[in-house]
């Protein structure tokens, strides 16, 4: 119970600082900022907030469920625009995610091979 | 006043289904809990004439709980930090491209296809996690309702595509799968590949912070450059 507590704290200050300074930041991101600051200076204890967090993260798909359910309201709008909205979200998922995939993976192995030149010539050095 | 209208109905009708498609998942890994659990109430309140409304009286229980779980990635992203440090550059250019190019290509074919340019800004934001995305979309004139639906279903079908497509692409390196899927698929595709393994999830986590915050920032230039 205190981890809930300590999440629900942090999603707490996030909500009462985006209210009182109007950061055109989202609420639950300030709290996660927040809570990560938090746990490197460790004024929270990982072991704390570990069980209650993995149990969160296990699940976390249960709490989309309601969201998605809610689309029943919009299927009228989506029918009338659907060539339109399938044609820019297919787009617009697939393209960053392969050029993204890709581009990580392609500087990675860049420098894991930059780094084994390095080696072998220390080696031979 | 019916049975579904008490909040007992949403929450226990959406944890029964959700745990008997977990169980199934358990025995055939090909089910897809989020998806099979969500199509089955749809279907329950349309043969049954329930209100989604009612539904909802529960339902928002459950997704209030977001807002815990969206703190609690600091635990992944916190346990792996020192490991996301040290690739720090090719993680953060990828986050950064994958932002750019998902605000920009959906908008440019929106605007292509003839659409208006609030149905750009309801589809622009969609790859930021969904309190994110909803916030841009209702500050330059987009639907927040409707983009947080498309959030969601971009990040179901990112979760489901993503990671098979990618391996089928030849991207194979955790961090890279990590990375496309956090910033395209938000926390739906974190919690999908936390499930492979706590690294890819936590660098998952980590981008999908990152899209959230890059999508927020990005958003006034574009809308400045007449978005």
């Amino acid at each position: 119970m205190i981890g809930f507590a300590i999440l629900a704290f942090f999603q707490l200050a996030g909500w009462l600082i985006q209210r009182l300074t109007g950061l055109p930041l989202p609420a639950n991101v300030i709290g996660l900022l927040l809570f990560i600051v938090a746990l490197f200076l460790k004024w929270v204890p990982l072991h704390k907030v570990e069980e209650t967090a993995s149990f969160l993260l296990k699940y976390m798909s249960l709490f989309f469920v309601p969201v998605i359910v809610g689309s029943l309201a919009f299927f009228p709008y989506l029918r009338e625009h659907w060539a339109v909205i399938t044609g820019s979200g297919v787009v617009s998922l697939l393209l960053p995610l392969l050029v993204t995939g890709w581009m990580v993976q392609n500087r990675l192995q860049a420098r894991k091979a930059r780094q084994q030149k390095e080696d072998a010539h220390v080696h031979r050095g | 006043m019916s049975i579904a209208a008490d909040p007992l109905f949403g929450i226990a009708v959406t944890v029964i289904v959700y745990a008997l498609f977990l169980w199934l998942q358990s025995r055939r890994s090909w089910v897809q809990p989020l998806l099979m659990t969500s199509a089955m109430i749809m279907l329950m309140l349309v043969v049954l004439r329930i209100p989604v409304s009612d539904y909802q009286k529960g339902g928002s229980w459950l997704s209030f709980l977001l807002g815990p779980a969206t703190i609690a990635l600091g635990v992944p992203i916190y346990k792996n930090a020192e490991r996301i440090r040290r690739s720090w550059r090719p993680i953060l250019g990828g986050i950064t491209i994958g932002a750019l190019s998902g605000l920009l290509s959906s908008g440019l074919i929106v605007l292509w296809m003839g659409g208006t340019s609030d149905m750009a800004w309801t589809l622009m934001p969609k790859s930021a996690t969904t309190p994110i995305s909803m916030e841009v979309s209702r500050l330059y004139g987009g639907y927040p309702e409707l983009t947080a639906v498309l959030t969601v279903l971009t990040g179901l079908a990112g979760s489901i595509m993503g990671p098979p497509l990618l391996r089928l692409c030849g991207i194979r390196d955790e961090t890279a799968i990590g990375v496309a899927i956090g910033t395209t698929s938000h926390g739906i595709g974190t919690a999908r590949v936390l499930k492979d393994s706590e690294w890819m999830g936590a660098v998952s986590g980590f981008s999908m912070g990152l899209t959230g915050i890059w999508v927020s920032v990005l958003a006034l230039p574009l809308h400045l450059l007449g978005f």
